[in-house]
């Protein structure tokens, strides 16, 4: 199978599952709830020394958010509902509560919960006041700037880790725009993030290491520079490989974006340098999840 | 399922308790069957179809017209369903609701929805006083719910709130909010009694003008834009056309705290005048 002349490897992509929530920060402009989700979402690649994977899903119109202010919505990915709540409660501390004229809403309505504000609470030191609106509860945990606002609970649900696939190109130029067509293509779309740098990974591990203790290494097999003394899984041609990391809320989800990713990937062409789509898989025995590259483009 | 339209045909002399007219236990009875309904009045008990006319009624809610009867305990302990009562309340409608909506289409006497616990209580008239508050003796008023109350309020509204909005779109009677422990109250009329937050532990008095007396238990915390506002004014707009045109002189507010006689920690929030 190819497209536009790009080879699709007949292999999968394989995902494991997770527990995620979405929160809604707000802030009195647009440029701070970004800079209080920046802030939340930063060092969080990879569940492996992150604690979680988080990333922005959207920006919000002041329409869309609970107290009618610019707000950005994120996806945040642990590997239990525990370590949810314990990065939820470290980075909304440290990153919203902490950011000027902020407030943070929970964005999934989901019959299970973790505490959000119900924890930050503590804070207040006394002074805090709990506001019932409707069904829903909020603290105002008063600040130097005034109050932060912030939602009791929010929901929690069962999601997909792990989704990927790589781009194999002629040059690390090629294999660059390549990615960034995808990454374009694919934050048009609801329900995922791309947690790496810029949604894109150039360290892509695999399990284990000649190093006692370490749990993760490069993966040699793709590394073009090894492509001599190692089992490479690169075509001669090969010059950079990158890959492209998606958590989802379901697996539907992961699918519609790896196949809007893929497809933005090889729009160039093999004119554009691309050589061959790929995916990251562990022999199918670890992940929950699959996804066949040529049944998800077929 | 249909519903059920009681007319007052043969008022009491005494006052007539409503308490067993329950939507949720009427929606499987025949009329015959609510006829023979047995309700306490003074020393005595009289039958419904001794004091009102029934009529079956399309859709599911309970109409009573109540004219000049003095019908107490309408929707009492009301979990489900609709009640609409068209003329005047008597005392402690709405009592220890949990769900369910009452509207009542004139006046309510005293302890209109007090204990209430949840759904919506509407009065498009005014209620008489301790408005959502609690029984005699109880340590607790209101626990959750909205009351929504077109007309003024009588004294002592919200006296031992613990949870649950009331909204006053017209004046509050004196000491509002009294010994209140938690919870929303707010009034739009521009009268809202001497001493409002009596005693008050703890929860927001929502004021659209600057108290006339105001306890000297109560200091004054200066001008603030409330994040919290916002989503009080969009949950309750939908309920109340005159808090959603006040909406926007609510954004600013003065904060008062105390009462510092009962530990300080509630609000009068009053629009900036």
């Amino acid at each position: 199978m190819n497209i536009n002349g790009v080879a699709i490897e007949d292999t999968f992509a394989e995902a494991f599952g997770m527990r995620a929530t979405r929160l809604i920060v707000t802030a009195d402009s647009a440029e701070w709830a970004e800079t209080a989700a920046r802030s939340l979402t930063g060092f969080a690649t990879s569940v492996i020394a992150c604690g979680c994977e988080a990333g922005i899903e959207k920006h919000l119109a002041p329409a869309e958010t609970p107290d009618k202010r610019p707000g950005v919505s994120i996806l945040i990915f642990a590997v239990n509902s525990k370590e949810l709540q314990k990065q939820l409660q470290l980075r909304v501390g440290q990153c919203v509560l902490t950011t000027l004229g902020s407030a943070c809403f929970s964005g999934l309505d989901a019959p299970e919960r973790v505490k959000l504000g119900g924890q930050l609470r503590y804070f207040g030191d006394g002074f805090q006041i709990a506001k019932k609106i409707g069904e829903k509860r909020y603290w105002r945990i008063p600040v130097m700037d005034g109050e932060f606002l912030c939602e009791d609970e929010v929901g929690m649900t069962r999601a997909v880790g792990g989704g990927n696939f790589l781009i194999l190109a002629r040059s690390r130029a090629a294999a660059r725009m390549a990615a960034e067509r995808a990454i374009g293509a694919m934050t048009k779309l609801a329900n995922i993030i791309m947690p790496f740098p810029g949604g894109v990974v150039r360290s892509g591990s695999k399990i284990g290491s000649k190093y006692k203790g370490l749990p993760a290494s490069t993966n040699d097999a793709f590394c073009p520079t090894l492509k001599a003394e190692t089992a490479s899984k690169l075509p001669p041609e090969a010059a950079a490989v990158l890959e492209i990391v998606i958590d989802g809320l379901t697996a539907e989800d992961i699918a519609a974006s790896m196949r809007a990713g893929i497809a933005a990937a090889c729009s160039a062409g093999e004119s554009g340098g691309v050589l061959q789509i790929t995916a990251g898989n562990y022999g199918g025995k670890l992940g929950q999840f699959k996804f066949h590259l040529r049944e998800l483009m077929a | 399922m249909s519903g059920t339209i009681l007319t007052v045909t043969r008022p009491p002399r005494q006052r007539l308790d409503l308490s067993p007219l329950l939507p949720e236990r009427m929606a499987s009875l025949t009329l015959e069957a609510i006829g023979a309904i047995e309700l306490a009045c003074g020393n005595r008990r009289l039958r419904v179809d001794e004091v009102f006319e029934l009529a079956p009624r399309e859709g599911a809610a309970l109409v009573i017209r109540s004219g000049a009867a003095k019908l107490d305990h309408i929707g009492h302990e009301m979990s489900a369903g609709e009640i609409t009562v068209e003329g005047d309340a008597g005392a402690y409608a709405g009592l220890a609701m949990t769900g369910g909506r009452l509207t009542i289409r004139g006046h309510a006497g005293p302890l209109a929805g007090a204990a209430m616990q949840g759904g919506i209580l509407e009065i498009t008239g005014n209620a008489g006083d301790w408005l959502g508050g609690g029984l005699p003796g109880e340590r607790r008023g209101m626990t959750g719910g909205l009351i929504l109350l077109r007309g003024d309020a009588g004294q002592q509204a919200g006296d031992r709130q613990r949870r649950g909005i009331i909204l006053i779109e017209g004046n509050a009677g004196d000491f509002l909010g009294a010994r209140m422990v938690a919870g929303t109250m707010i009034v739009l009329g521009a009268e809202s009694g001497r001493y409002p937050g009596f005693a008050m532990k703890r929860g927001t008095l929502l004021l659209s003008r600057r108290p006339r007396q105001i306890l000297p238990t109560f200091a004054d915390a200066g001008r603030h834009e409330l994040g919290f506002m916002s989503l009080l004014t969009a949950y309750l707009a939908p309920h109340s056309a005159k808090l959603a045109a006040a909406a926007l002189s609510l954004t600013e507010l003065r904060r008062f705290t105390g009462d510092a006689a009962a530990g300080g920690k509630g609000e009068i929030l009053a629009a900036a005048d």
